[in-house]
C-alpha cells in the first residue's frame, strides 16, 4: 500500500498539529470539579475533565500532577483552555505553563468568589473561546505531524499473536516517515525486560530503561505481600489463555515491531529528541497510561485488545483493534479495526498493518472513534504516593 | 484447510488454539508463523480459543518457550496434546 503523505489537522500556535479541536475546562483539584462541570454544562461544545487529585501533594508526586495538567492543556488536540482551581497560586502555575504554547488559556480561582460567581465568569470566557475555536479549519499537514502512542489492554493470546504485531507493523511502516511513537507499561514488560533493553537505540537509552524497570521491580518486591499471580496476569488475561507475566510481556512487546527506542521518558514528559520511538515509564492500567501519553503531547492512540478493554480518553482519540473473533462478535461497538482474519489466515500481518494505517488516518482526519462515539473520556491522574 | 493452532517460533514448545475450541482426540492442523510450515497434533483435552496446547511431552521443571523466549516453568508434567495453563505452568518471576 502507498501510504498517504498527509492528513487534515488543526495547526496550533506552537507549530504542533491537532487531530481534534477541543475546548477544555480543566480543574486544578478535586474540589473544583463541580465548578468545571457547571461551566461545561453552560457552554455547549466545551468539555470538563474532572479528576480526583490536586490537594496536599508534594515532591515528585506534585511535579507529576502539574506536568500532567499543563501537558493536557498544551496537547495540540486542545484549542483553548479554562483552568479552575480553589487557590490562585497553583491555578496560575498551570495557566502559565499552558500559555507557553501560545493558545488561549485563562484561569479562575474559587476562593473569595464561590462556585456561582466563578461559574459565571469562567462561562463567559469559555463561550468566547469555543466560538473562536469553532472557526478553526482543518488543513493539510504532513504525516510526520502524527504523534502516535500505543498501549494494550485486556490482553489475551490473540493480542500477542496478531493485534499487537499489527501495531508493530504500523510502527515499522510509519517510523521512517518521521512520526513520533510512544510505548509504556513498565510493569507489563516484566519477563521481557532484558530483551526490551536491547532495543535501546543507544547504550544510554538501554541503560535508562533498565534503571527505570529495576526501580519499578524493587518497589514491587518491597510492597508485595504475596506472589503477584493474583494481579498479573489479571483474571481477564487468564480467561483469555495467558498463563504468566512473561507470556504477557513478550506479547506486549510485539507492539513496537522492529523499532528501537531513542529515549526513556518520565511519566507525562514531552519527548524532546525529535522523531522516532520513545519508551515512557507508565502504569499498565489503561486510563492512567493513556492520560500520561496524552499529557506528553501524543495526538492519536492505538489500543489493541484481546478480551475487550473499552477505554477512551477525553482529548486523545483511542483507536481499538482486536484479533479475537469473539470480542468482535460480542463487543463490536468498541472495535474500530477488526484484524481477526489474521488468525484464520485470510489476512497477513502486512495487510492488517495497512488496514490500521488507513483507519488511523481516517480518525486523524476527524472520523470519531468507537470510544468517542460511546462517550468514553477516562481521565485518570497517576499518583505516586500518599499526600502530605 | 482450517488452521486450528498457531505456533509463533519454530523452537516454541506450545501453540495457541485459534478456533472457537478443539475437542479431545481431534487431529489439529498447526501453522508455524516463523517458517510457514504446517504440522499435525492430536489433542488430549478440549481447549478453548486463545489457550495453549503442549507440542511435546514436558516434565516438571522444564521451560515453556513461546515467541522463542522463556515464559515460565512446568510445575506438573504435561503430555503432548494437553492443555497448558495456570494449573501446570508458573512464572519464574515471582
Amino acid at each position: 500500500m502507498k501510504i498517504p503523505k498527509s492528513f487534515l489537522g488543526y495547526k496550533r500556535e506552537n507549530g504542533r498539529t491537532g487531530t481534534r479541536n477541543h475546548v477544555i475546562i480543566l480543574p486544578v483539584d478535586d474540589i473544583s470539579n463541580a465548578c468545571a462541570e457547571a461551566v461545561a454544562n453552560n457552554i455547549k461544545g466545551t468539555m470538563a475533565l474532572p479528576h480526583s487529585y490536586g490537594r496536599l501533594q508534594f515532591g515528585a508526586d506534585l511535579e507529576l500532577h502539574f506536568r500532567t495538567m499543563i501537558g493536557t492543556g498544551s496537547n495540540p488536540n486542545v484549542a483553548a483552555v479554562i483552568v479552575i482551581g480553589i487557590e490562585p497560586k497553583w491555578t496560575k502555575k498551570i495557566v502559565d505553563g499552558i500559555a507557553k504554547t501560545g493558545k488561549p488559556v485563562e484561569g479562575f480561582h474559587i476562593e473569595r468568589t464561590g462556585d456561582i460567581g466563578t461559574v459565571m465568569k469562567a462561562s463567559k470566557k469559555a463561550q468566547e473561546f469555543v466560538m473562536w475555536a469553532s472557526e478553526k479549519q482543518r488543513e493539510e499537514c504532513p504525516i510526520s505531524d502524527l504523534w502516535i502512542s500505543v498501549k494494550c489492554g485486556e490482553s489475551d493470546t490473540t493480542s500477542g499473536l496478531a493485534s499487537n504485531p499489527t501495531v508493530g507493523n504500523l510502527m515499522d511502516k510509519l517510523e521512517p516517515l518521521g512520526v513520533h511513537l510512544c510505548f509504556g507499561e513498565t510493569s507489563e514488560l516484566t519477563g521481557a525486560e532484558t530483551v526490551c533493553a536491547k532495543r535501546g537505540a543507544t547504550p544510554e537509552a538501554s541503560e535508562k530503561f533498565m534503571k527505570t524497570w529495576n526501580s519499578y521491580n524493587n518497589f514491587i518486591l518491597k510492597e508485595a505481600t504475596d506472589d503477584l499471580s493474583e494481579s498479573q496476569p489479571t483474571a481477564g488475561n487468564i480467561a483469555g489463555g495467558l498463563t504468566t507475566i512473561e507470556e504477557k510481556a513478550f506479547g506486549n512487546f510485539q507492539k513496537i515491531g522492529s523499532c528501537k527506542f531513542i529515549d526513556v521518558l518520565e511519566p507525562a514528559e514531552e519527548p524532546k529528541k525529535g522523531k522516532g520511538l520513545y519508551f515512557m515509564d507508565t502504569s499498565s492500567a489503561a486510563a492512567e497510561c493513556v492520560t500520561l501519553q496524552a499529557a506528553a503531547g501524543f495526538n492519536i492512540h492505538l489500543f489493541p485488545t484481546g478480551q475487550g478493554n473499552i477505554v477512551g480518553n477525553p482529548i486523545e482519540p483511542v483507536i481499538k483493534l482486536t484479533a479475537n473473533p469473539l470480542t468482535v462478535k460480542t463487543m463490536g461497538e468498541h472495535i474500530d479495526c477488526d484484524v481477526s482474519k489474521i488468525l484464520s489466515r485470510e489476512m497477513n500481518l502486512s495487510e492488517a498493518g495497512d488496514e490500521l494505517i488507513k483507519i488511523t488516518l481516517r480518525v486523524a482526519n476527524g472520523r470519531l472513534t468507537c470510544a468517542e462515539a460511546l462517550g468514553h473520556k477516562e481521565f485518570v491522574m497517576t499518583k505516586l504516593y500518599r499526600s502530605a | 484447510m482450517t488452521t486450528d493452532i498457531i505456533i509463533h517460533d519454530e523452537r516454541d514448545n506450545v501453540g495457541v488454539v485459534v478456533v472457537e475450541k478443539i475437542t479431545p482426540k481431534q487431529q489439529c492442523s498447526c501453522w508455524i508463523m516463523e517458517n510457514d510450515k504446517t504440522i499435525k497434533i492430536q489433542s488430549i483435552n478440549e481447549i478453548q480459543l486463545g489457550h495453549k496446547i503442549a507440542m511435546i511431552d514436558l516434565n516438571e521443571g522444564d521451560t515453556i518457550l513461546k515467541y522463542g523466549h522463556d515464559i515460565g516453568k512446568v510445575v506438573k508434567s504435561i503430555k503432548k496434546g494437553e492443555h497448558v495453563h495456570v494449573h501446570n505452568v508458573k512464572t519464574k518471576k515471582w
